[in-house]
């Protein structure tokens, strides 16, 4: 396999796992809102917590990661980027 | 101004314009206490910022290509973070989300989650990967990837349908804001805020709407938070808001119980004549609704809307604008990061404006007084009197009851400070951040077409061969013209700003989400593919929107698909018809393929020359 294959088949790999956590904090948590709703966090429901600020942090927290990650992917195949322009 | 030296000062100049903001605040408290009207506070605090955003159009006008359509892709990480998020962060996140929160609760909270996962989309399956095309438009790279005029004509078709859908609504919010502020007629403040948008882009097309739109995130950051902190801090409920309002959330879980949530029948509303477009609160603030319906509602327009951001081209041009690959993955971070400053504060915003007017024990509390004393509220019969705001005294007792107490989304924000007892200073900054938040996103969409139009359609398609100076008077001529044209739908007032703000994001989703993603995703793809795909999808989007749309056809939903998620339909439609038209036709050329894997590699040159 050539090494922009390999490429990308990380990058994949690595988008995969990023929509695994977004479909996490996006959607399965909210699947069970009602059922969470009764533990609480800081105080607030924990369903209620999870949309007004939880996601949003974990959505956040993510996209830092993944940015993070992606850069290490390309830096190990030589495809670092800046002077691209 | 010379370019590169601007770049190395950007936080210094954006630092000093912070502080001359701030400065200006406490000048006009400084008046305030001196004597100037509340009028002229508010006119103040709307000119004076609009001047600054035409100021800063002006002084980056342009006559070079790049720098038009793509700023010259020299802005830095966590500016474009910044003017992504003014972009984004519209008339309707800045006035309408507080609101609608306060009266829909949990359910209306689905907007949060949707309006900001949708950004881990962007940064993983598209805006690097476009950055490295080097498009100047979404259509340039519609029509590059799969080929022909006809693809690059569809997108063009479904980013004008979403984004003049949406920018309708931003021109109807800066015409509210600046009829409110300047006392002028909303007819009239249509006008002003278009003018006011054109003096930001035209001069300099992306390269000016950059600069106003982190200006503009400065003025509505700190418009949204100062009343927030302050509100929280003087009636003690904590320090910092977003951590300590836990007791407040539980009290208006009580406050629901001992007044009891009532939904209102149609009919009585009618009966009373409740202006349109004002609601009472009849849904709990932090309760989950119970059921599978109602959590699948959640989770769809959440989907809706997440898959949309990542559709909407205002937003992934802004990406074409960093200088690399690597900055356009850091700057979605940084964006989502800025648009949390605010998302996460409006729920808290919702919480304690609710509960400033429900907890009778609170001097400004108007739930379970006397109507009589609550009409002679000084705020309550301004907002009265502009039919924002009404009381329908529905048992005849005398007493505000919870249902009984009517006004409209968009007020909560912008009455939160007068009713809260604050000076009038916050209610002329809180003026001018909705102004702002409405400005940039219009700026950005009206852009988003005209470039389209004019990059697309009239260079690419009609005239090949003209000169950048033709090229750009063009590009200058469209954006005059389609400002004018929505200003002049907005003052025709159609819509209500959310229903027609969630519209744009299924449109958007409908025709051009697969698309996008199987361009970069599926060698597959073809031309044909594509373009089955944005016709059909687009088509049956919209051929439902118009079955279950009430005030169209008004058909039962199914599985409730309403027409706030009429995407989920044409996004699927899309995808199978891409995905079996792709497989039925030849696979796509070599150099297509090659372009395809050119794309997928982070580093090394743009696929479309630096200027084409």
């Amino acid at each position: 396999m050539s090494n922009k294959a390999k490429h990308w088949e990380k990058t994949k790999g690595q988008m995969i796992v990023t929509l695994l956590l977004w479909f996490f904090f996006g959607y399965v948590i909210f699947m069970f809102g009602e059922s969470i709703n009764s533990a609480s966090f800081l105080g607030y429901p924990l369903a209620y917590y999870m949309c007004a600020q939880g996601s949003l942090i974990a959505f956040v927290v993510i996209l830092f990661w993944s940015a993070n990650r992606q850069e290490k992917i390309d830096e190990e195949f030589g495809f670092t980027s800046g002077e691209d322009d | 101004m010379f370019k590169g030296k601007f770049i190395d000062n950007l936080p210094k100049i954006y630092g000093t314009y912070t502080g001359g903001f701030l400065v200006f605040i406490i000048l006009m408290a400084i008046a305030e206490q001196a004597g100037m009207t509340a009028k002229t506070i508010g006119i103040m605090f709307v000119a004076f910022t609009v001047c600054i955003y035409a100021f800063i159009g002006w002084l980056s006008r342009t006559v070079q290509v790049d720098a038009y359509y793509v700023a010259g892709r020299t802005v830095p990480t966590v500016f474009n973070g910044m003017a992504t998020a003014a972009d984004w962060m519209s008339g309707a996140s800045f006035v309408a989300m507080a609101g609608g929160i306060y009266f829909g609760g949990y359910t209306y909270m689905a907007f949060l989650v949707g309006w900001t996962g949708g950004y881990i989309l962007v940064s993983s399956l598209l805006a690097p990967y476009l950055r490295k095309f080097g498009c100047y438009t979404v259509p340039d790279f519609i029509g590059t990837r799969y080929g022909g005029n006809v693809a690059r004509f569809c997108a063009v078709v479904v980013l004008t349908l979403a984004s003049f859908t949406y920018v309708t609504a931003q021109i109807n919010a800066t015409g509210t804001i600046a009829a409110r502020a300047l006392h002028i007629p909303f007819e009239l403040g249509v006008w002003v805020g278009l003018i006011s948008i054109l003096l930001c882009s035209m001069l300099g097309g992306m390269r000016a709407v950059t600069w106003t739109q982190v200006a503009q995130y400065i003025v509505l950051i700190t418009a949204y938070l100062i009343p927030i902190f302050w509100i929280s801090n003087r009636g003690g409920y904590g320090l910092f808001p977003h951590l300590m309002l836990g007791e407040e959330v539980a009290r208006l879980g009580e406050l629901e119980a001992q007044f009891g949530l009532v939904k209102n029948a149609a009919a009585d509303i009618a009966a009373a004549g409740v202006p349109g477009g004002l609601k009472s609160i009849s849904l709990p603030h932090s309760g989950v609704p119970e059921g599978g319906m109602a959590a699948w509602k959640f989770i769809s327009l959440a989907l809706c809307m997440m898959v949309g951001t990542a559709s909407l081209p205002h937003i992934l041009m802004r990406y074409f604008t960093t200088p690399s690959v690597k900055a356009a993955r850091k700057s979605v971070a940084w964006s989502l990061f800025f648009i949390f400053l605010l998302y996460s504060s409006a729920p808290m915003l919702a919480t304690l404006s609710k509960l400033q007017l429900m907890d009778p024990t609170l001097a400004t509390g108007i739930i379970g007084k006397p109507i009589a004393d609550v009409m002679s509220i000084d705020w309550v019969t301004a907002w009265t009197a502009q039919k924002q705001a009404f009381i329908a005294d529905f048992n005849g007792d005398g007493i505000l009851q919870l249902n009984e107490w009517f006004m409209r989304g968009d007020v909560v924000v912008l009455s939160t400070p007068e009713v809260a007892g604050l000076p009038y200073v916050i209610s002329g900054l809180v003026a001018a951040g909705g102004m702002a938040a409405a400005m940039s996103t219009a700026d950005g969409l009206v852009l988003a077409i005209a470039n389209a139009l004019s990059h697309d359609i009239y260079f690419k398609m009609i005239d090949p061969k003209a000169d950048v100076r033709k090229r750009l008077i063009v590009a200058r001529a469209l954006l005059v013209v389609i400002g004018g044209f929505g200003a002049y739908i907005a003052s025709m007032r159609i819509t209500s700003i959310l229903g027609a703000v969630a519209w744009a994001f299924d449109f958007a989703m409908s025709g051009l989400f697969f698309p996008l993603v199987l361009g970069v995703w599926w060698k597959r793809a073809t031309r044909q593919g594509a373009i089955a795909g944005m016709i059909a999808g687009l088509a049956s989007g919209t051929a439902y929107l118009i079955y279950v749309y009430p005030k169209f056809m008004g058909n039962p939903a199914w599985l409730g698909i309403d027409h706030l998620r009429f995407g989920i339909i044409g996004a699927s439609v899309c995808l199978v018809v891409m995905v079996v038209v792709s497989l039925m036709t030849p696979e796509p050329d070599s150099a297509t393929q090659k372009m395809v894997d050119e794309l997928r590699v982070p580093s090394g040159k743009t696929i479309l020359g630096k200027q084409h």
